[in-house]
């Protein structure tokens, strides 16, 4: 009787889970129909976002998602490298926790403060200390001089970018540390007995030896990165027009869209189901980054790594 | 240069690099943290926890609403999506172990962890407000569950895969059923670690903002009434922060300040918890 | 010929001291091994040979350890260039998380830049040394984690040799595999000692006997007893050791 209970109890909440996620594609899927039968695939390459006149492209807001979410990456993945580096080989073992804990905590900020000081108290000196200079040392290379131009105004993409690396690099850093610290010693010093430095033995024996762990982590980050919404949505500029490719220049992402705009969406027209298929979008990013991990994951062990 | 100097000089500047990365990591944390406090703290006042939002443009008031608001909405989502996340948890590891329906949830809640969580918002809004009609502390309660129940079902499952098989024969040696040898001998043996669990799910929806822009709004005077648009810190910090005045600027820094050593201190009694062995 | 001497080491783990005043001379081109129970320090010494103890901060050495008439531990010496003189083989295989081929040209690209025929060459010669090419020519590129753990220790000691070293430090090379791998790794011990200085701890008397030249019993952090293998096994000087070797030891 007891078992009966437990165990049709435990298998409900297990098929809640399940009909939770079919739930949510099938409600996106028939609340953004109209959209997709409307613009079809041209609401991926479509450029123009434009309510009143019931046009939507989607094309700014996915560029948008996926270039913040990239310079987040670019930032991140080799400070996590470095901070889990430290963490496991070079910092005294009385400091080890204490600053692990701090880099953990990172991750526990909520993300509307991230917003509020990346807007307020990041972005103007960002523009003066970082934008400016990196704008006039870049101005005679060609291609940078395109990546970094416009007005150095502190808000816009590479902003967004890099308030997103700050927000995945306690979740890549701390996956890092773990797996690096679950190498067998006897591995290390069989290194270090080959007369390896500390940086050729993480390098060349430590980082392959975990790289499953490692791309796990990596990617833990970049759906953290794809679906952050308050951080992004204060300091991007939430400019439905993209000019050039500038890094500098204000955008959108399919968050910051829909944290703006689905409040206010009016119900007749394409709006609110476009926002809608945006959602659908993102959610269909999520989940091939997420396979791709599994999908390498597999890869690995199928090669036969450790 | 030997090849053997240049070893030592690779050496020597990865791991400065590394302390560099280390540094880097440390003083955005430390800017956070600064920037909260000073400005939370000088808009810290009794009124913030006696009075709801000020009019617009007036002095005084407080946050009480969005307090008891967020309390609330966390609390109901704690308790209807605990038990759900530790019953799915258990079927994982203790009940369907090895059976498709088992793989398959556990790669469904892959997903919903990843997921992120303005789609949940979206969701809710299509199921709950649109057809009840508008906009309710329920809608939000229920955006906060589905975000915190695949946290708790990852922990559970986590913590009793890390329980010892042979724990388990030793209670069935002793002829107890299935039922009881979970819920006294395995569910115990990992309760350190599920309810490190539940702490960070608590955490994680104390400071989420996304998923409540559509579902519990905001509201402006205090109310407890759940099936009505219900006050919340996140949301109100949100509208604050751009608003034109300077009241309500300095309000949302409280509110930021309130969050973050909420959700701060939240986060380090789970570690306390993780720290703790059965 | 003495090629490593120590005098008066002593270590200390934290506050524990594990070896007690050791001074022995492990002669060239011969085979030593180290005996005694387990906890007696005979891992702990041939650590202290290429300085593994110094990853650790709890963890010093006092005392001379000499080759080549340098004393290791004046702190003046260069501890990667020493370690590539010195090489070490663990309880348990380490193959690299690297392929086969990789495993051994890694160790010969940290030293020298090599064209790849040469270095080919270079591999084909350790893993030949090590009694394994003929196993593996086929399959250079696999990982290394795809072979059986007798190969894989073999592979070890290959990645030890093939940088050239003047000692070879073997950490209770067998303690993990079955009897056949062990003979095999025991041939090629007795291989090894014709170009190099061989140092092996083992809890095996009878390897010890098989396959070493010279061998010291320590026990709880003493050196015993060293001396020429086949007098210690017939007739060792002290009863202690005698004790030992007949199994009437504790």
């Amino acid at each position: 009787m007891g078992n009966w209970i437990l165990g049709g109890l435990s298998m409900a909440a297990a098929i809640f889970t399940l009909a939770a996620l079919c739930g949510v594609i099938i409600m996106l899927g028939i609340q953004a129909w109209p959209s997709i039968t409307e613009f079809g695939f041209s609401f991926i390459t479509n450029s123009v976002w434009d309510p009143p006149n019931n046009v939507f492209g989607a094309f700014v807001p996915i560029y948008g998602t996926l270039i913040t979410s990239t310079i987040a990456l670019i930032i991140a993945i080799p400070v996590s490298f470095g901070i889990a580096l430290f963490l496991t080989e070079l910092a005294p073992a009385w400091l080890r926790r204490p600053l692990g804990t701090a880099i953990e905590l990172l991750a526990a900020i909520p993300s509307i403060v991230y917003g509020m000081w990346g807007l307020l108290f990041f972005s103007p000196i960002f523009a003066k200390y970082v934008q400016t200079p990196l704008m006039n040392w870049t101005a005679d290379i060609p291609f940078l001089n395109h990546l970094f131009a416009g007005a150095p105004i502190g808000i816009g993409l590479f902003t967004a970018g890099i308030i997103l690396a700050i927000m995945i690099i306690p979740y890549i850093a701390s996956v890092m540390r773990d797996v690096f610290e679950v190498v067998p010693p006897l591995l290390k010093e069989s290194a270090y007995g080959l007369g390896c430095t500390t940086w050729e033995v993480i390098w060349s024996v430590v980082l392959p030896y975990t790289k499953a762990g490692a791309i796990g982590g990596i990617m833990l980050g970049l759906g953290r990165a794809l679906g952050e919404t308050m951080a992004v949505t204060f300091v991007i500029g939430n400019s439905n027009i993209l000019d050039g490719y500038s890094l500098f220049s204000m955008g959108n992402s399919i968050t910051s869209v829909l944290a703006n705009e689905f409040p206010e969406a009016s119900l007749t027209g394409f709006h609110q189901s476009a926002l809608m298929e945006l959602g659908l979008i993102l959610f269909f990013i999520t989940c091939v980054v997420l396979s791709l991990s599994k999908v390498m994951l597999l890869r690995i062990k199928k090669m036969g790594g450790p | 240069m030997t090849l053997y100097q240049r070893r030592k000089m690779a050496n020597m500047i990865a791991l400065t690099l590394s302390l560099m990365a280390m540094a880097f990591g440390l003083i955005w944390l430390l800017w956070i943290l600064e920037t909260t406090i000073v400005k939370g703290f000088s808009a810290l006042s009794w009124s913030l926890l006696t009075e709801s939002t000020p009019a617009a443009g007036s002095l005084g008031g407080g946050l009480l609403n969005a307090l008891v608001g967020s309390l609330l909405l966390v609390f109901f989502a704690t308790v209807l999506g605990t038990p759900i996340g530790l019953l799915a948890g258990i079927y994982l590891v203790e009940y369907g172990r090895f059976t498709w329906l088992a793989k398959v949830v556990a790669f469904v809640n892959d997903v919903l962890l990843a997921g992120p969580s303005i789609v949940m918002g979206l969701f809710v809004y299509a199921v709950i407000v649109v057809p009840t009609g508008g906009y309710s502390g329920w809608a939000g309660v229920v955006a906060l569950l589905l975000i915190q129940i695949p946290i708790v079902i990852r922990t559970t499952e986590n913590m009793l895969l890390l329980v010892p098989q042979t724990l388990r024969e030793a209670a069935f040696a002793l002829g107890a059923p299935k039922w009881k040898m979970i819920l006294a001998i395995t569910l115990k043996a990992a309760r350190a670690g599920i309810m490190t669990g539940i702490l960070l799910g608590i955490a994680r929806i104390t400071g989420e903002t996304a998923p409540l822009l559509f579902t519990a709004l905001n509201n402006l005077f205090f109310s407890v009434d759940m099936s009505g648009p219900m006050a919340n810190l996140p949301k109100m910090i949100y509208d604050f922060a751009m608003s034109p005045y300077p009241r309500w600027q300095e309000i949302a820094w409280a509110g930021v300040l309130l969050i973050t050593m909420g959700v701060l201190f939240l986060n380090i009694l789970a570690r306390f918890f993780s720290r703790k062995k059965f | 010929m003495s090629k490593l001497t120590t005098r008066d080491l002593n270590f200390y783990y934290g506050d524990f001291h594990a070896l007690k005043s050791i001074s022995l001379e492990i002669p060239e081109k011969k085979v030593t091994a180290f005996i005694g129970p387990s906890g007696c320090g005979k891992s702990t010494l041939l650590r202290t040979f290429n300085q593994m103890f110094a990853l650790y901060p709890d963890q010093r050495a006092t005392g001379e350890v000499i080759m080549n008439g340098v004393n290791l531990l004046s702190g003046k010496q260069d501890v990667s260039l020493l370690r590539a003189k010195i090489g070490m083989v663990f309880q348990k295989p380490t193959p690299f998380p690297m392929s086969i081929y990789d495993n051994i040209a890694f160790g010969i690209k940290l030293y020298e830049q090599l064209p790849r025929s040469e270095l080919d060459l270079r591999v084909e010669s350790a893993l030949t040394r090590a009694a394994l090419w003929h196993e593996v020519k086929d399959k250079l590129n696999q990982s290394g984690y795809s072979l059986s753990g007798g190969q894989q220790q073999r592979l070890c000691i290959a990645r030890g040799i093939a940088i050239e070293p003047e000692i070879l430090l073997l950490d209770e090379p067998c303690s993990a595999l079955d009897p056949i791998s062990t003979t095999k790794i025991e041939e090629l011990i007795t291989e090894l000692k014709k170009d190099y200085t061989v140092v092996i701890v083992t809890h095996n008397m009878q390897q010890a006997a098989r396959c070493s030249d010279f061998t010291a019993y320590m026990y709880l952090g003493e050196l015993i007893e060293f001396g020429k293998t086949q007098k210690i096994f017939v007739k060792p000087d002290r009863k202690e050791t005698e004790d030992y070797i007949t199994g009437r030891f504790g």
